[in-house]
């Protein structure tokens, strides 16, 4: 099977999953910006999906494309190695056009691997799976209160200066992933090459802006967010 | 007016591929600076033989910027900083600075393997364009030069990938070891006109398995490669080479 055993294959798995994968944080970056308005609002999201089928199926399919994702990465990375072979330059000059994020991209990842579990032990494990088991206790809040969670999570600064660096490691890893996942699937050319990096640009750093704003709102300003009636939203449910 | 550089040479010594390989150091004096480095290197060589010593082994052979055979990786750049556009061949000791100790090392991939010092075969190139980079035809009389019309900017666009000299530049700077600038511009030297259109699918799979199969690495669009191509081949080769491949493979 080509998308195994071929470099432009394997390279396709890893645009096709990487991409998706921004999808899904595109959509996580927006729902949370609602928990910046309104408590219930937000709660309510979390109420719609907690641990529904349709959110369970989801969370598989993503936990999959998380996992393949991060296993080619690895199998791409030691094939890279062996390519390379084993005398290492004495001198190596870094020409301008290389940007320093397309060259770290696994160790990105693995900052980004670290946060995720710190993220999933926070919320995922208080919400989701405790809902599942049926301790609906296990963080000490109901596993629908995410806005209580959220809240909870970033009073403590250090672990909001964590999430920080979280999001920043993500917005690099985002910039180069972007373009060249386009690259990698032969969607680009001397007139696309540029707008690509553009739109990847932009799109990830107003993304990852969103998760800046609600760390930051919930550590600094933690009793003025979210404090808008539900009921005044023009999309409030009546 | 021409001044004269000291410089100290620091360059890299290997007893064939299986040798672990270490650097030796020549101190050169009252260099020219309108010499070019490889003349300067000529000179250490006279110098080292005249010493009793075994001479730099380095691979060149037009020595003006056509052939693709001269590969020293100078001071952590292929090539060198050359201007853009040229190969070691074409760097001067005016682009050194007095004094300075200029480090020369060969091409490093496993898919190049080191034959002595400088000196690394590059075959993989030669088996990678056996495995397709040519167009099958039968010979006999030239048809008319205006029966097959090409847009003018394909054709300047194929003549651009086909400058390629296949020096390995590309694959010395990745750091995946990636043959894909290579590849993808012998690629598309052909899939540009519709002379290569006839057997482009096969090419482009037969090219990147033939790739694959000599340990060349993945590539991961760091841009390395177009930085340092000595014939501004571009990105924009390799993205026609995924679509290529990627159209053949789903056509299968």
């Amino acid at each position: 099977m080509w998308l195994f055993n071929s470099s432009i294959g394997r390279k396709l798995v890893m645009s096709i999953t990487g991409l998706a994968l921004v999808l899904f944080v595109t959509f996580h970056g927006c729902m949370n910006v609602v928990a910046l308005i309104s408590k219930d609002a937000y709660n309510t999201i979390c109420a719609l999906l907690g641990s529904n089928w349709y959110a369970i199926a989801a969370t598989l399919g993503l936990a999959l494309l998380v996992v393949i994702h991060i296993v080619y990465a690895f199998i791409l990375n030691f094939q890279n190695r062996k390519a390379r072979g084993n005398n290492k330059y004495a001198v190596t000059a870094k020409p301008d056009k290389v940007e320093w994020a397309s060259q770290n991209m696994l160790v990105l990842g693995i900052i980004i691997i670290i946060g995720l579990l710190l993220h999933l032990k926070d919320f995922w494990y208080n919400m989701m799976f405790a809902e599942i088991i049926g301790q609906p206790l296990l963080g000490g809040l109901k596993p629908t209160d995410g806005f209580g969670y959220i809240k909870q999570t970033f009073s403590n600064p250090v672990i909001a200066a964590l999430y920080v660096i979280w999001i920043v490691a993500i917005w690099f890893h985002l910039t180069h992933g972007m373009w060249s996942s386009m690259q990698t699937m032969g969607l680009s050319g001397h007139t696309w090459f540029n707008r690509w990096k553009c739109i990847g640009q932009i799109w990830s750093t107003v993304v990852m802006f969103l998760f800046l704003c609600v760390v930051l709102g919930f550590a600094i300003f933690p009793d003025q967010v979210g404090q808008c009636d539900f009921n005044l939203l023009p999309f409030a449910v009546k | 007016m021409a001044k004269n550089l000291n410089v100290t040479i620091k360059f890299w010594k290997q007893n064939g591929p299986k040798d672990k390989g270490h650097f030796e150091t020549h101190e050169l004096k009252n260099i020219p600076d309108d010499t070019s480095f490889l003349e300067a290197l000529d000179i250490m060589n006279e110098e080292l033989i005249a010493a009793g010593k075994e001479p730099f082994v380095f691979d060149h052979d037009c020595r003006e910027g056509i052939c693709g055979m001269c590969s020293l990786y100078i001071n952590g750049t292929p090539h060198g900083k050359t201007e853009r556009g040229a190969t070691t061949c074409q760097l001067y000791m005016r682009r050194f600075k007095d004094g300075e100790t200029i480090t020369v090392e060969p091409w490093r991939s496993a898919a190049f393997p080191v034959i002595k010092d400088c000196m690394v075969d590059r075959s993989a190139f030669d088996k990678i364009m056996q495995a397709g980079g040519y167009t099958t035809v039968r010979t006999g009389a030239p048809q008319d030069a205006n029966a097959i019309l090409i847009p003018k900017q394909d054709a300047d666009e194929a003549m651009d990938c086909a400058s390629c000299i296949g020096c390995g530049a590309c694959v010395a700077a990745c750091k995946n070891g990636s043959a894909m600038l290579f590849v993808s511009s012998k690629v598309s030297q052909l899939a540009l006109l519709p002379q290569g259109r006839p057997e482009a699918a096969k090419r482009a799979k037969d090219m990147v398995a033939r790739m694959d199969e000599l340990g060349f690495g993945n590539c991961t669009n760091t841009r390395a490669c177009e930085a340092v191509c000595p014939k501004c081949e571009t990105i924009a080769n390799i993205a026609r080479l995924n679509r290529e491949f990627i159209k053949a493979k789903l056509a299968d």
